[in-house]
């Protein structure tokens, strides 16, 4: 793959966080680094886990093939490995991958001397992830708890747990999320749009400004955000979503265990109600 | 640099206020003193306004607030009219479609018809803001990407509150106004999964360890939804009615006063033509 003309001079020695020099280079297009490294073990050896644990599984249909946790009885221990071991192997090379994946970007950033927003923004996924497989399980006593590696299977284990508090949809922390998520969905599209309708204006028009995209913003809703404040916007948006969504799920059993329609009784029944007859 | 590092915009330049960029003739002059926001500054541009009020847009601001003050009568009178319990009611409170069985014909004012009336006038809402976006890009010479973005988004509205209610041949199908009602509304899940016979031993196992409830058949009135759906909302309105007796309001029109019985939330008092009372 080639480099373009003004991407040489980007590649420079520099920014790693581990081993120095050692593995400070490219591959085609690819930047290694130390966690480039171990990034390519873990995806690798647990890629084969799961390849391996799915040969032992009843079928080989790519929708069907399910990787399971432990039984609830097994508690927090170490499962056999055919009872939920190689689940927990895979969810620590996963683990061990995405954490490498985003520590790899660090290194980059550091290297071209960049912020670190964008793997910040992807340690927020990472966490939700981390949450939902290894911090519930923790606090609700077994790796049982967690969603099993298989297409189908993890969306029955949504559907499944979702149910057990009777109506998920109740749970306020999940409205957050949900909210965020079609807010980041609705910012992305406008923003996409704007750019687009500036840089493709039309037949006969000039390509036009940022002045230009400010104004519509103005002239429709009042305001603009602006260049700068729509990716702030775009980024915390997006960033919130996912922080809701793990915390939702971290209070959903550990915090509470009851169906979500009666966690609002506490505004229902509020001693300011009981005031007037 | 660290000089750089920044999450809110540190200086805040203060130039002329920005007025938009000259229209051509057939628009209207701008509306309002464009201000300036500190606090809006720290995130993105400082500016608010000026605005366009073009015909559209006042046809659209004009309906839309007729919409919403119609539901918000609407839910006042399902509460008797008791400003109090409205405050306190309000997330659960709605202006539901109409029974299924008046079809696609148009119901009396208090069984849908207000719903309708409504939806048509949401309906010119929605449109006329999309017509002012169309016309602000052009009139602005850009693109019309941002119209189109908003064209997918009105396809959602309309196939679920015109099109898939025509093609069920009832309005009873359309998304109920109001917030918990409008969001349970629009999640429900109308395709049955194969995880809902598991489910639904799952949770007949939860709910007979429970006190007070009883256990629906999947056939629900409002078509397809969800068991669990309506055994939640049924433990929760016996969980609230047996919270205090003043809890519910009795319009004597019927539980939570105008809702039709058909309503999810009410259909747990097994079609009691009052309330808890």
């Amino acid at each position: 793959m080639a480099m373009l003309s003004f991407e040489k001079k980007y590649r420079v020695r520099g920014g790693t966080l581990v081993a120095g020099d050692l593995f400070d280079f490219w591959l085609g297009p690819f930047y290694v680094g130390f966690f480039g490294v171990t990034t390519i073990f873990f995806a690798f050896l647990g890629t084969t886990m799961i390849l391996w644990g799915a040969s032992q599984g009843p079928t080989w249909n790519l929708w069907q093939i399910s990787i399971a946790p432990p039984n609830l009885s097994y508690g927090l221990g170490f499962a056999p490995l055919m009872e939920g071991g190689l689940w927990q192997l895979i969810t620590i090379c996963a683990l061990g991958a995405f954490v490498s994946w985003a520590l790899r970007e660090v290194e980059i950033c550091r290297k071209l001397g960049m912020g670190y927003h964008v793997p910040a923004a992807f340690s927020m996924a990472i966490l939700a992830y981390f949450t939902l497989q290894i911090v519930r399980p923790l606090l609700m006593g077994a790796w049982g708890h967690a969603f099993p590696y298989g297409i189908y299977s993890h969306l029955d284990w949504v559907s499944n747990v979702g149910y057990q508090y009777l109506h998920f949809h109740y749970n306020p922390a999940h409205m957050l999320a949900v909210s965020f998520f079609f807010a980041t969905t609705f910012a992305l599209s406008l923003h996409g749009a704007l750019i687009l309708s500036a840089t493709n204006p039309g037949k006969g028009q000039v390509v036009k400004t940022p002045e230009h995209e400010d104004t519509f913003f103005r002239d429709t809703i009042g305001y603009s955000i602006g260049t700068l404040g729509i990716h702030r916007l775009g980024v915390f948006l997006a960033m919130a979503a996912v922080a809701f969504s793990a915390l939702c799920i971290v209070i959903s059993g550990p915090f509470w265990s009851r169906g979500w329609p009666e966690w609002w009784g506490w505004w229902l029944n509020l001693p300011i109600w009981s005031q007037w007859p | 640099m660290a000089d750089y590092y920044n999450l809110f915009t540190t200086v805040q330049a203060k130039g002329p206020v920005h007025h938009g960029v000259e229209l051509g003739p057939g628009n209207s002059p701008r509306f309002g003193h464009p201000a300036i926001f500190w606090l809006l500054g720290k995130i993105g541009n400082a500016q608010l306004g000026p605005i366009y009020l073009g015909g559209f847009g006042v046809l659209s601001l004009v309906c839309g607030m007729l919409a919403f003050n119609i539901i918000g009568l609407n839910m006042l009178a399902s509460v008797n009219w008791d400003p109090v319990q409205f405050v306190r009611q309000l997330f659960w409170l709605a202006l539901e479609p109409p029974p299924p069985e008046y079809g696609l014909s148009m119901p009396p004012l208090n069984q849908g018809g207000w719903f309708l009336i409504v939806g048509l006038l949401l309906s010119i809402s929605v449109l006329a803001w999309w017509v002012r976006m169309y016309r602000r890009a052009i009139a602005l010479g850009m693109g019309t990407h941002v119209a189109w973005a908003f064209a997918a988004a009105l396809w959602l509205f309309f196939v679920l509150g015109f099109f898939r209610p025509i093609l069920m041949g009832s309005w009873g199908e359309a998304v109920p106004y109001g917030i918990f009602p409008t969001w349970i509304g629009q999640q429900l899940c109308p395709f049955a999964t194969a995880t809902c016979s598991t489910t639904r031993s799952m949770l007949c196992q939860l709910c007979s360890c429970m006190a007070r409830c009883c256990y629906l058949p999947c056939m629900v009135p409002r078509f397809w939804r969800s068991p669990a759906m309506v055994v939640s909302a049924r433990l929760s309105k016996l969980w609230i009615a047996a919270q205090r007796p003043s809890a519910l309001v009795c319009s004597g029109v019927g539980p939570w006063g105008l809702t039709p019985p058909w309503n999810p939330y009410t259909v747990g008092l097994g079609g009691l033509q009052c309330c808890a009372r």
